[in-house]
Formats: C-alpha cells, structure tokens, sequence
C-alpha cells in the first residue's frame, strides 16, 4: 500500500518477541509497508515521534509497560491509528484498548491477510477523517448520513430511531470494530453501559430489516466478547 | 524386664533376644555399688574414667560429688568436665547436672554420680536415674555409682536394719539393666576408720543418725546385702544367657504373685515384699487393687496410696492392675484364679484383741477360700498409722450428721403429732425412717449416729417414764434393744444399697461417656470434627480441659483444644514431646515433670504413637482417682482409633488422588507428546521441503505444502488454547465473563471459527430467533461449541453434515451437536469427557487431544449446565451431545416506535 502523499506506509510495529519481527519485515514489505521497529514500550513512544508512522502495530504485552498505558499515552498528542495485538483468552484487553483509543485489534496467532485488512481498514479510517463520507455503500446496502436514508437493493429500508442510530455508528466506523461500551453509550446514553441485551435485541433486528443471516452473517459481523463490525468492502 | 509367661518352651525367650537386641545402639551402664557412703565408689569410678580416657577414649564428668575429698579432687582434675546447671531453687542456687548439655556434648562415657540423685523440682526427670536412662538411650556409655540401700526393694529392710529410711530410692531393675556391676568393697572396719578421719560425708543425715547408721552390725549387714545382690546378677546373667541360648534347665515351677494393695500406708511394703518373693522365684507378678463401692468415699491421700503403691509395682516389673468388685475376697480371687495366679501376697498387721473377736479379717476369708492358691502373709507394723488413716477414710462431712440428726428430731416430731391424733402403740417405725433415710442420703456412718440418736430419743420421748432415760418395764427394755439391732442392721443394708447405687451410676457416667464418645465418632465427618470431638469429650470428662496433638517428633503443634487453646507452656511442651517421643504419659502424677499441672498421654494404635493428649482440671493439676484415670484411658484409646482411621481414611484419599494424578500425568505426557510432536513434524516437513533448492515442486505442490503447513500450526495453536482453558479450569482460574448473548451469534461464530476443521463437511444451524438471550460468557460458549464441531468432523465421514441446533425446553436452553459419524461405543459414552479420553479407532489414531470434550465439560459446569453424549444419535447412527443451560430473563429493551 503506498501513500498518495510520500511513498510507502511507515508502519511502527511494537513487539518485544523479534520471532514476530522477523517475519513481519519481509512480509510487510511485500506489501509495500515500511517496517519501523520497537522491542519496548518506551522505545515506541519515541519512534512514534521521531518516526511519525502512519500505523502502529502494537503488542499489549511489553516487558516495560502496559500496553494501554502506551495507547493513552500515544493518543494524548496524536490520531495515528493504532491495531492493536492481543491473544484470543484475554479480550478484556482488547475492549479496554480499544476503549483507551485503539482503532482495531488482530489476535494473535493472526493470517497475514486477515493483518493486513486490519491495517487498511484502519488507514482507510484515518484517510476519511478529515470530512465525513455523505453515502456508505457496502455492497447493495446504501446509508445515506445526510439524509438518514437506508435503502437496501434501492429499496428504502424503514429503521426506528435506535436502529438508526446503532447503523450510524457501526457506518461511521466501517471496518473497524466498535465495542459494545461505545455503542451503548452512544446510542442508549452512558446509564445503561450494562445493558448488552438491548444490543443483541437491535442488532438481531438490524440484521433482520437489512436482510442479513444471524447465523451467516456478512454485513454486520459479531466480534465474540469485544463488539461489532461492520463490512467495508465487498 | 518381666519374664516370659512360658517356661517350659525350649526356643530362646523372646523377651531375653529382644533385651540383648535393644542393648544394640544403647549406651552401657556400669555401677559402681557399694554397701554404703565413703567406700569409694567414685575414687574407684573415676580411677577407671582415667584408664579409659588413657586408651583415647571420650570421656566426659557429667556430674560429680567430692565432698571435699583431696584424692578424689585430684582424679577429677584430669578430665573434662560438663558445667553444671545453676537453678534457683526456692532461694537457693544449686548446681544441677545439666542433661541437654550433655546430650548435646554426646561423649562416648560419661560419668554420673549418685545415681539415686532426686532432681530439683522442675527438671525434666525427678529423679537422676531418669536422666542417666535417657543418656543411654541416645547412645552414650554411662558409669555411674550407687549405694545398695537406695534400691526400691532393699528399702524397709534396710530401713530396719539401720533404723534410717532413705528417701531417694530408685528401681531395682536398673541394676539388671546395667551392663557390668563393679562391687566397691571396704571391710567395716576400714570404713569406720575412714569415716572417724572425717574421710565420709553422709548429706543431710544428723550426726547421732550417722553415728547410728555407722555401727559395725549394720554395715556388715549392708554389705551382705550388696553383695547378694551382685551375686543374684551374676545368677540373672547366667540365666539370660542359658535362655538366650535354649539351654534347658529345670525351671522354677511356672509361680505367678498376687499382691493385695488397699488403700493403707502399707501397701508399698506389701508390693516391695512380692517383688523380693518373685526375684527370688523368678515368677511373674501382679499388683491388684480390687475397686470396692466404697471406693469412692476414700479421700485424697488415701487414693494417693493406692495409685503410688501400683505405681511402684509398675516401677519393679510387676503388672498393675485396678480391678471392680463387689467384694474384696470374691474379687481377688476370681482374678487369681482366671490369670492362674499360685501364691496371693497380703499384708497383716498385728491387731487388737477386739479386732480379731469381732472382724473378719482379710486373711481368714481368704484362708476359706483361696483352695489351691497359696497365702503369702507378710507381716506389717503394729498398724497404728494405718489405722488412723483408715478411720479418716470415709469420713463423711459434718453436714451429714447434722442432717441425719434432723431426721431423727423430725421423727420425734411427727410421731408426737400423730400420737395426738391416733394413740400410737410404738414410734420405731418413725425412727426407722429416719434411720433409712440418713443412710441412704449420708452413708453407714451418719446413719448409725442416727440409730443410736433414734435409740435415746425413743427412750427419752416415749418409754415410761418420759423425758428421763430410765425404763419402768422390763419388756420395754427389750423392744428397745431389738428397735437399736434393726436400725443398726437396716442402716448397714441401707448403706451398701446407697454403695452400690452410687457405684452404679458412676459406671453408668463412663459408659455414658463412651457411648456418647462413640455415637459422636460415628457422625464427624470430617477430621476437625473428629479432633475437637475428643477434646470435647477428655475436657468434660476431666471437667477441665483438654489439647490434642499432632505431628511428628520434632513437629508436634496443638490439633484441636477444648475449650480453645493454641499455646502451651514452654514445660509443658517439652512433657507433650517427650510423651509422644517416649510413648508414655508426662506431666502431673508421671515420671516426667510431675509438677506440671498438665498430663499428657500418648494415644497409642497398632501403628505406633498417632498423637499426644494433654489435660488438667480447671483449677488445677490433673490428679485423677482410678476410675476416672480409666476413664480418660478408655476415651483416649477410643479418640487414639478413630483418629488412625481418620488419617488412614486421609491417606487412602491421597493416595488415590496421588494415583489419579500420576494416570493424568501420565495421559499428558503422552498427549503433547504425540499431539505437539505430529504438527510440528508436518510443519517442519513442509517448510524445509519449500527450502528446497532449484524447481522441484511445481506451483501446485508448493500450494500444498504451505496449506498443510498452515493447517497444522492451526490445530497446534488449538491445542495450546485447549490446553490452557483445561489449566485455567482446573486452577479454578477461570472468570466467566457472563453477558447477554443471542444463540444465533453464538452459532455464528462458533461457525466461523469451525470452517476449517468441517473439512468440507456441511454445517446445519437450526437457531430460532425467538430463542431467548442466553446470560453466558461468549468466548467461551463459542469455543464449547467450536470444539464440538471440531470433535464430530473427526469422528465423521467428510461427507455427512454435522448439525448445531438450539431450542427451548422448560426454563432452560438445550443445544445439541449432532454427527453422522462412527458414533461412541456404550461404554465409553460415561467417559467421553474426562481428560485425554479418546475412543480407540482400530489402527486409525485421530489426531485430537483428548481435552476437548473435557474443556467442553468444564467451561458448560462453570455456567451452571450440564453436558452429556447420546449415541447413536437421532437418526440412528453417529452421536449427540447435549448442552443444557439455564435461561435467565434479560430485562427488555426500552420500547420505542418507529420513525
């Protein structure tokens, strides 16, 4: 992947195993990424600075310091989308990484390609700051922000309030995973952070109005204990 | 050392093997005896100390008393000496022998002096003997020395022979335990000599006394009896060693003694006199002291003497017993004749000329009855310290005369006031009651008071002429004397009745007690209970309280206490560890720190020492009459078994937990083996077969290789994860994280993971979306179900679907994965879920870890479900596994409408 601005992607990978850089180098490269490397938690605090990465691939396991506590940090001077690892056991890290301001998460042991679609979606992301994007399309679903229209194979899709609400937030965030807490918050008000159950109810009617199978879902995608994503490219 | 009960057997005695065998890895003991003070028995040990430490051996002076004798200062001065250890005692500082220290020195010899020596109150051991056993039971060599009238059985004859009793007296036996005697003899005349020098120093003995004790006669007689003494060892020695050998010999004829101890001072004399007997006879004996109903109306001190007469026995080899009887001759010979006792030793004192016309003396019932049992009778003082005591022996309280006297006034009383009313022809019955009535409330004594009060108020209320104590009729005279002989006769049936009654409930209180102990044991369950339950039940029956201990010698720590306690006193553990180390009692009324206010018992089994019971009364010391001390040993005995099964019960249970690991170890062992060493081994393969150089596998054969590759790092990666849940699980380490979650995602992901491991095979998901939200963790639901897609695609063949259904049953949520496989044999399906079980495939072995279904197991328990495998399944083959979970209702979502 190259940068329209300057060259290839800087990505700054923060993992203190270099079995796992090792591999990532010649991999990434393959990719067109150019790999920036850290072994420690401080030590990816300044190349974050001095090295200003488009990316940051960060291990939540450091022998320094806690990885959150490297997120936090990160995000109190700047917006480069962080992906974070994680292993499948401990997904209380992943939700509070993405809560403390991850953008994504990939577990470990992860497929280079289900990597690399994470840190698209995350530069993607990034690219689609500076304005919003008006009309989302993800296959023969259209979502209309501006005009709060849902149409699905041109057809317009009639969505109650909360529904609404809950497509806009997984629309605005489209590829990436957006944690239960988030949507919660966002869209029931920070009273009910607890209250999982309306989630499971809205999107299970979501999926239903949008035509798309609980069992086999493809639009909105159920990421197990952390929250939802929805499907970017198709 | 009692001798074997038979004779007449030709193999060595095993009681003579064992005592030669037990001499292995003790320490020796050598006496230096002597007939009495100044002889030279130190002089002569030290002399000896001297030719052993010359040859280079280790030798050490424990304790040693000059007296401020030059020559013997002299001896000492060349060798070591352990520093003594300074007590204060009572004010005064004294010098004691320091036993720790030399046990800790550990010298090949060392030398004790005065071995009759008694300790300052507070030392481990009262008496110096004790220390010296303890010495050679931890290996070291002991020379030491002894006056022969400090030893136990020589004591009243030497007592009568020099008119001085010596207090410190010690055991006989340990002058058959000592390994070698060296007989220290000085004519008396020489020793008369030497004491006139001033060369003699006889402590704490009054000049005239010494002067006494000096005479001619009596040191002769002395030495006589020193000499015998040494001579009878030589004589045991022979025997031991013809016994040692088999070497037959006409035996003396197999006698067996019987001493009769009663609660007179003379009892000891009587136990010192049988055991004479029985040396000289070479027989087994018996102490006995018969429990009469009147037992319990004893004092202090006279059950004192009994139980130090029977303890005395014990300390000369005989056998103490304590034995219930109505009466006194029934019962000694009834226990003469089932233990085929020859000869009853009693004592008899001169008595009074009263006494012989009106008692029936022991001996005279005895002589009637005793048929083939021999008396034996030895003759005692003329019983006046005897007799003093026995009066004060049930001597009942004031109160219960003043009671009994009350009696008789309210019989006067009553039988006035009737005699008002209805003419009464005799008051004797009124009398009589009052008479009955204080012997059954107060015992013989008040209620003869009674009788003879009864006899002069009945003579002075109601005899013509009243209120003087002269009769007018002649037959009044005798209706008197006949009222005074019923009353006597009634208060002395009445008593025994009282006696026995009370005898009665007592037994009746320790039956109780075991009972009680007994159906408390049989409900414990668990080994705390069974630990404060015997301190409960020695508390109360002490009224006191009681701690039980545990451990091993070195680690003995307070298991249960009743009422609570976690600490004793420093003394008081010593006695608890060397009650548990030596297997006999400590602490008050034992050998070992007497003065403590603490007993300790051991709780004894067939496997050896199990613990230590401690107790003492509430206020005091743990002094204890023989019954309750029978009492205390039969509930220890009973808590000593229950708490060998309770540990028996706690080692089986290790054990097969022990067994159970080891198979699971075992199982693990061979499943990372097999389970890690297949995947890497393809992975390996495939990647150094992709290193290949140049174009050998075309572009299809390399895809291959990397799929495979990839495939198994993907089931390793399985493993590990399962592997890890199974460890979390089993650690207990495992944290649901419970949220609302839909049966559908569940079935979704579980799907989306399962992709690769259907290999092809069609997934069926049968989910209704009415079904109600499950409250479980997502996670790990999804990998239960992962892993049971996984397991059914195994045991499947690729072309049959597995299928993952949910529904609604009752209050609770049934998930159910079903394969067209192989299915699970009968007797298997109880066994599907334990850990590293996996169904024997004929040669085939799956690939799978065997901790899958056990996972599965696991994580559906921690959510309060159960799991279980049916086979075959519905359609008649393969199998099903059934999840069941409970549904908890979600609160609903706010309504709202639509826009």
């Amino acid at each position: 992947m190259t940068n329209p601005e300057k060259g290839p992607t800087r990505v700054l990978v923060v993992d203190d195993e270099p079995q796992i850089r090792r591999f990532l180098k010649p991999s990434l490269a393959a990719q067109g990424y150019e790999m920036i490397e850290a072994a420690s938690g401080a030590e990816a605090l300044a190349r974050a600075a001095d090295a200003s990465p488009q990316v940051i691939l960060l291990d939540l396991g450091l022998p320094d310091m806690d990885g959150i506590a490297v997120i936090r940090n990160l995000r109190e001077w700047t917006e480069t989308p962080i992906v974070v690892l994680s292993v499948r056991s401990r997904e209380g890290d992943k939700v509070a990484a993405l809560d403390a301001g991850a953008d994504d998460y990939v577990e470990k042991p992860f497929a280079m390609g289900e990597l690399l679609a994470r840190l698209r979606a995350a530069l993607r992301h990034r690219l689609r700051q500076g304005g919003e994007v008006p009309v989302f399309r993800s296959g023969d679903l259209a979502v209309d922000l501006a005009r709060r229209e849902v149409t699905k194979g041109g057809e317009v899709v009639k969505l109650s309030p909360k529904e609404y609400d809950l497509l806009r937030l997984l629309v605005q965030h489209a590829g990436k995973v957006v944690t239960q807490r988030q949507l919660l918050e966002q869209v029931w008000g920070p009273a009910h952070l607890e209250d999982t159950q309306y989630l499971r109810v809205y999107v299970g009617q979501l999926r239903q109005k949008l035509g798309d199978d609980a069992t086999h879902p493809a639009l909105i995608l159920t990421e197990p204990g952390v929250g939802y994503r929805l499907v970017a490219e198709s | 050392m009692t001798e074997s009960a038979d004779r007449s057997d030709r193999r060595p005695s095993p009681d003579a093997l064992l005592a030669a065998a037990e001499r292995d890895g003790r320490g020796r003991l050598k006496i230096f005896l002597g007939a009495a003070p100044g002889v030279g028995k130190t002089y002569a040990m030290l002399e000896a100390a001297h030719r052993l430490k010359k040859e280079g051996l280790d030798v050490v002076i424990g304790v040693i008393e000059t007296h401020g004798r030059t020559e013997t200062e002299a001896l000492v001065a060349g060798l070591d000496m352990l520093p003594r250890r300074v007590v204060d005692y009572r004010g005064r500082r004294l010098d004691e022998f320091d036993l720790d220290a030399a046990l800790a020195r550990k010298p090949r010899l060392i030398l004790i002096d005065e071995m009759a020596h008694s300790n300052v109150a507070g030392a481990r051991h009262p008496k110096r003997y004790q220390d010296v056993e303890e010495l050679l039971a931890a290996g070291i060599d002991v020379y030491s020395t002894l006056n022969v009238q400090h030893l136990e059985s020589l004591n009243d004859v030497v007592a009568k022979i020099t008119r001085v009793r010596v207090r410190e007296t010690l055991p006989d036996d340990i002058l058959e335990r000592a390994d070698e005697i060296e007989l220290v003899d000085l004519t008396p005349q020489d020793l008369i000599k030497r004491l006139r020098e001033g060369k003699v120093y006889v402590e704490g003995q009054a000049q005239r006394a010494v002067a006494h004790f000096f005479q001619p006669g009596n040191i002769t007689a002395l030495r006589e009896l020193a000499l015998r003494r040494v001579a009878e060892r030589v004589d045991e020695q022979m025997l031991d060693y013809m016994r040692q050998h088999a070497i037959v010999n006409p035996w003396p004829a197999g006698e067996r003694l019987l001493a009769c101890v009663g609660p007179d001072e003379d009892a000891v004399e009587v136990v010192r006199a049988t055991r004479r007997l029985a040396d000289q006879l070479h027989a087994p004996w018996t102490a006995v002291y018969v429990e009469m109903p009147g037992h319990y109306r004893l004092n202090q001190a006279a059950r004192d003497r009994i139980a130090e007469a029977l303890r005395l026995a014990e300390q000369l080899d005989g056998e103490a017993v304590t034995m219930p009887a109505r009466d006194l001759v029934e019962g000694l010979l009834a226990y003469a004749r089932e233990r085929h006792m020859t000869q009853i030793v009693i004592g008899r004192r001169r008595t009074s000329w009263l006494r012989r016309l009106f008692g029936r003396s022991l001996v005279e019932a005895l002589l009637r009855e005793s048929g083939e049992i021999a008396l034996h009778i030895v003759p005692l003082g003329d019983g006046k310290r005897g007799r003093a005591s026995r009066l004060s022996l049930p001597l009942p309280l004031w109160t219960s005369y003043a009671w009994s006297a009350s009696y008789v006034v309210l019989a006067v009383m009553g039988a006035r006031l009737i005699d008002t009313v209805v003419p009464l022809p005799s008051p004797a019955a009124f009398f009589l009651i009052a008479v009955v009535l204080a012997a059954v409330r107060h015992g013989l004594l008040p209620s003869i008071m009674a009788s003879l009060l009864s006899f002069a108020a009945y003579n002075f209320f109601f005899i013509a002429p009243l209120y003087t104590f002269t009769i007018a009729e002649g037959h009044e005279v005798v209706s008197l004397g006949l009222f005074l002989v019923a009353a006597i006769l009634v208060s002395g049936l009445a008593a025994r009745a009282r006696d026995q009654a009370e005898d009665a409930r007592r037994r009746m209180k320790i039956q109780g007690a075991l009972y009680d102990f007994s159906r408390k044991l049989a409900t414990t369950v668990g080994f705390d209970d069974l630990l404060w339950a015997c301190c409960y039940q020695v508390a109360t029956a002490v009224q006191g309280q009681a701690v039980l201990l545990l451990g091993d010698k070195d680690n003995l720590r307070i298991a249960g206490a009743y009422p609570p306690e976690d600490d004793l006193d420093p003394a008081d553990w010593t006695a608890a560890r060397w009650a548990f180390a030596h297997g006999e009692p400590a602490g008050h009324g034992s050998a070992t720190l007497p003065t403590r206010d603490w007993r300790f018992e051991p709780m004894k089994t067939s496997r050896g020492i199990v613990g230590v019971v401690g107790f003492r009364k509430a206020n005091g010391p743990a002094a204890l009459d023989p019954s309750g001390a029978r009492t205390i040993a039969a509930l220890i005995d009973q808590a000593a078994v229950a708490l060998e099964r309770g540990q028996l019960e706690g080692e089986i249970a290790e054990a097969r937990v022990l067994a159970a690991s080891e198979k699971l170890r075992h199982a693990l062992l061979s499943s990372i083996s097999h389970d890690l060493r297949t995947p890497l081994a393809t992975i390996i393969g495939a990647l150094s077969s992709l290193k290949l150089p140049g174009e050998a596998l075309d572009a299809k054969a390399r895809a291959e290789l990397m799929d495979t590759a990839e495939e198994e790092a993907l089931r390793l990666n399985r493993f590990v994860g399962n592997l890890l849940d199974m460890t979390r699980l089993e650690a207990g380490m495992l944290t649901l994280k419970r949220d609302w979650v839909a049966v559908n995602e569940l079935f979704a992901g579980a799907a989306a993971r399962a992709k690769r491991v259907l290999g092809g095979r069609e997934l069926r998901l049968d989910a209704a979306e009415s079904l109600p939200l499950l409250r479980v963790d997502f996670i790990l639901m999804e990998q239960v179900l992962f892993n049971l897609i996984d397991n059914a695609s195994k045991y499947s063949p690729a072309s049959s679907p597995v299928r993952l259904s949910a529904r609604r049953d009752g209050d609770g949520l049934v998930i159910e994965v079903t394969d067209r496989g192989q299915g699970i044999p009968a007797a298997d399906l109880a066994r599907v879920f334990d850990k590293f079980h996996r169904i024997e495939a004929g040669d085939r072995q799956i690939a799978g870890t065997g901790l899958g279904l056990a996972v599965c197991k696991g994580i559906v328990e921690a959510h309060g479900g159960t799991i279980r495998a049916l086979s075959p399944g519905p359609s008649g083959d393969g199998s099903l596994i059934e999840i069941r979970l409970p549904l908890e209702t979600a609160p609903p979502a706010p309504h709202e409408h639509a826009a």
